[in-house]
């Protein structure tokens, strides 16, 4: 048992040490030994620490219903009050462990990826400022606190995707991300605004129960819903935002492994998770369609891909559409618990990658050859001899997220078909769901193994940079290690060992809760929905992962399937895929340039015609009516009146001076008649 | 012969022949005593009313008071007078409106 006091001051710490972390190494960090590596380091160690405590806290505790929420008034205008704060259950602490877990290992990674770079000061920095919004997000208790440091997480990806700017495609891919992920920002924030106006509170929890007392209902809750939805789609790479994760693979691999893979992605079905209670039926379907589509869509873009970080690019979109199509159908727990065995493995793969890149690029460094991409898998092959540490862990992770039993991948996979399952089988209707994620399960099977087949196996393409490959450094291997170990399905189901088993640990733990809105089948229903769905599901995806792995197999190792021949069958299909079917080329089509020229018009009317005719047209009436002021203000007013008074009193001083005889007897005289004047008036 | 309206056309006179004095001479003496006979006027008036009007000793008591300040007043303005002629060398007072622009 652990003290709510120990959890609040531990959440404070783990929230906040990234933050100074941050700070320390932005201002001075060049001047720190070893560039303030340590501080980040030292800092990210402490919160995997305290987020491991928190862990074994909710182990020990073994509560499914434990929630601890502090919170302190930010805003208070009357009518008008913002509370921020934190809402502490399992997902919360679950979460903060994978987001500190991965984050250690891409600092750890990173000191000998990044060695010798000429921003390392400022690499670090970033991953801390990362680190911090990331977990801003776990722990936010309400919609407003979520959505800054959703902004922020959307800046720190931005900065890193953005890390090499001299490279011009380095920096396209981060303004792209950004601009990417403000359209799916721009429904979040309308989504918010649409909750905040029914409920008028910001918390979860004050959200939950104003749906359930019906204080938002119907199809503005449906808007609502998909409103924030949308910053789903856009955050974690949902068709048809989708475009940005791939090109995001232009930053350092090891942020692409934290962010681009593991954690900021999952931000999105993070979100969705928490907001479940939320969402109505409509809104689910539009969230199970868009889930499922992007699932098989990037399975199938992902089968053609040469980049090795973009296969795994394209595989990371499709994973994460399989959690969206849990979130959709349902099953929610099985999303999460996607998310947190997906972090684990596909962040492996993504260290493995970076491994592989990082091997290539120092033997064509020393060949002197700039114009071979180390990323490319044709330029590979057989390098498993060379690099059995990151081979072998790859592997491990290949079979996890193809969904293979013994490792994690399966229980989550097997756990979100199951859930489609049953929901397919509620709504015989909606039965291309369930072929979108066993088709993308096969898929996912074969283009996985087609990535290890060709990096890892059969002879080595270019032989010379063969020789020169060596496995990488301990800083480097050691993450891969911890990452493979964790895509065992053991550390899932403890304490039991069961690996067909859809309960551990983590089922025990998190649990679903119903939904706000009225209509959507009950936690105990999808619960025992999914449980009898379970073994029929796990036939299945043990059925097409072998054929995606014996397909792979035939084709890219035994030779047996000649993917030549294949292409040509498949032409325009093959080349559909090829080109992303040319999403980004149509969209530069069809909404970039004519949005471009909208943009030009605007700007020719408000310069050309607006400013030009009517702001100076204005100016020079003003000149003119200004001109005609003056002159009646100068020569009418001036010259006229005003000199006109001082003339005439001059005059009239004049005049009347000689009056002023200096005679006292004409004064006196004068006086006189004065009296006799008087006189003769006061007689009459 | 033993009425008010005789006295005042007396002193009526007599103001009136000090004012043309005061106003038409050119000689500052000569305004000096158009001023006593003024002042004169004013004392006739003053007895006559004490005479026949209601005055009483008042009136009496009011014209010692005007001699006495007709004897101050002629010391002061003789003084000045003879300020003056030493000053300008004269006493016309024509000549001496230096005050005028």
């Amino acid at each position: 048992m652990i003290s709510n006091n120990f959890i609040t001051n531990a959440c404070l710490l783990i929230l906040f040490l990234p933050l100074v972390a941050f700070l320390i190494n932005i201002f001075f960090g060049k001047r720190l030994p070893r560039q303030g590596d340590w501080i980040s380091i030292g800092a990210i160690i402490t919160t995997l620490v305290l987020s491991l405590s928190l862990f074994i806290g909710m182990l020990s505790n073994w509560d499914y219903k434990f929630s601890h929420e502090i919170y302190f008034s930010w805003i208070d205008l009357g009518a008008f009050k913002v509370d921020l704060g934190f809402w502490i259950d399992n997902i919360t602490i679950v979460m903060l462990l994978v987001v500190s877990l991965i984050s250690s290992m891409t600092h750890i990674f990173s000191l000998e990826y990044m060695k010798g770079d000429i921003r390392y000061n400022r690499y670090y920095a970033y991953l801390g400022l990362f680190t911090f919004s990331m977990n801003g997000i776990v722990l936010a208790n309400n919609l407003m606190s979520l959505y800054i440091f959703w902004e922020l997480v959307g800046v720190s990806s931005f900065l890193l995707i953005g890390h090499w700017f001299e490279k011009n495609s380095a920096a396209d891919a981060s303004k792209k991300a950004f601009l990417t992920n403000r359209v799916g920002d721009i429904g979040f924030f309308i989504g918010i605004m649409l909750m905040f106006t029914a409920i008028g509170s910001f918390n979860f929890q004050q959200l939950f129960s104003g749906v359930s007392n019906g204080m938002i209902s119907g199809s503005l809750l449906t808007f609502a819903g998909l409103g924030l939805f949308m910053g789903a789609v856009g955050k974690s790479s949902q068709f048809p935002l989708h475009i940005w994760l791939p090109d995001a693979m232009e930053g350092p691999t090891p942020v692409s492994a934290l962010m681009h893979a593991a954690t900021m992605v999952a931000a999105g079905v993070y979100l969705t998770v928490r907001l479940f209670p939320i969402f109505t039926p409509d809104a689910l379907l539009v969230i199970a369609y868009v889930g499922g589509f992007t699932a098989i869509f990037a399975a199938t873009i992902a089968i053609t891909q040469n980049d090795i970080k973009k296969v795994l690019a394209y595989s990371t979109v499709s994973q994460l559409g399989y959690m969206i199509l849990a979130v959709g159908v349902g099953n929610y727990v099985a999303a999460f618990f996607h998310l947190l065995t997906h972090a684990m493995f596909k962040a492996c793969l993504f260290y493995g990658s970076g491994s592989v890149i990082h091997a290539m690029h120092h033997s064509l460094h020393e060949l002197h050859d700039d114009d071979t991409d180390p990323q490319d898998m044709r330029n590979m092959g057989g390098l498993k001899n060379k690099m059995p540490i990151t081979s072998l862990t790859m592997t491990i992770a290949t079979l996890a997220i193809a969904g293979v039993p013994l490792f994690s991948g399966f229980l989550s996979k097997d756990a979100i078909l199951a859930g489609t399952l049953y929901f397919v089988d509620r709504h015989p209707e909606h039965l291309v769901l369930a072929l979108f994620g066993f088709g993308a399960a096969a898929i996912t099977a074969f283009y996985m193994f087609r990535l290890i087949f060709l990096t890892f196996y059969g002879e080595p393409k270019m032989p010379k940079v063969f020789e020169g490959i060596h496995e990488s450094p301990k800083v480097m291997t050691y993450p891969l290690i911890i990452l493979a170990t964790l895509s065992f399905f053991i550390f899932y189901t403890l304490p039991y060992f069961n690996p067909f088993a859809d309960y551990g640990w983590f089922t025990k733990l998190i649990k679903a809760t119903n939904s706000a809105v009225p209509g959507n089948p009950t936690a105990k229903e999808i619960y025992d929905g999914v449980h009898y769905a379970h073994y029929t599901a796990m036939t299945l995806s043990f059925i097409v992962a072998s054929v995606g792995i014996g397909l792979s197999f035939l084709t890219y190792y035994k030779k047996k399937l000649s993917p030549e021949i294949w292409t040509k069958r498949f032409g325009i299909l093959h080349k559909l895929s090829l080109n992303k079917y040319y999403f980004d080329e149509n969209y530069n089509r069809f909404f970039y340039q004519p949005f471009l020229k909208l943009c030009n018009a605007i700007a020719y009317v408000d310069w050309d015609l607006y400013d030009k005719y009517f702001i100076n047209g204005f100016g020079h009436i003003t000149k003119l009516l200004s001109k005609i002021t003056g002159r009646l203000d100068y020569e009418g007013l001036d010259q006229t009146l005003v000199d006109g008074i001082g003339k005439t009193a001059n005059n009239a001083g004049k005049n009347l001076k000689t009056v002023q005889t200096g005679r006292l007897q004409n004064y006196m005289l004068f006086a006189l008649i004065g009296v006799i004047i008087i006189l003769v008036f006061q007689a009459t | 012969m033993e009425n008010l309206s005789n006295y005042l056309v007396i002193s009526s006179i007599l103001f009136s022949l000090g004012l043309f004095g005061v106003v038409t001479r050119r000689n500052g003496v000569a305004v000096l005593m158009g001023v006593e006979l003024i002042l004169n006027a004013a004392n006739l008036n003053f007895l006559a009313f004490a005479r026949f009007g209601g005055m009483n000793m008042s009136g009496h008591v009011y014209a010692l008071f005007v001699i006495v300040l007709a004897a101050a007043e002629a010391a002061v303005a003789l003084a000045i007078i003879i300020n003056i002629f030493n000053n300008f060398n004269t006493i016309n007072i024509d000549d001496v409106s230096e005050m005028k622009q």
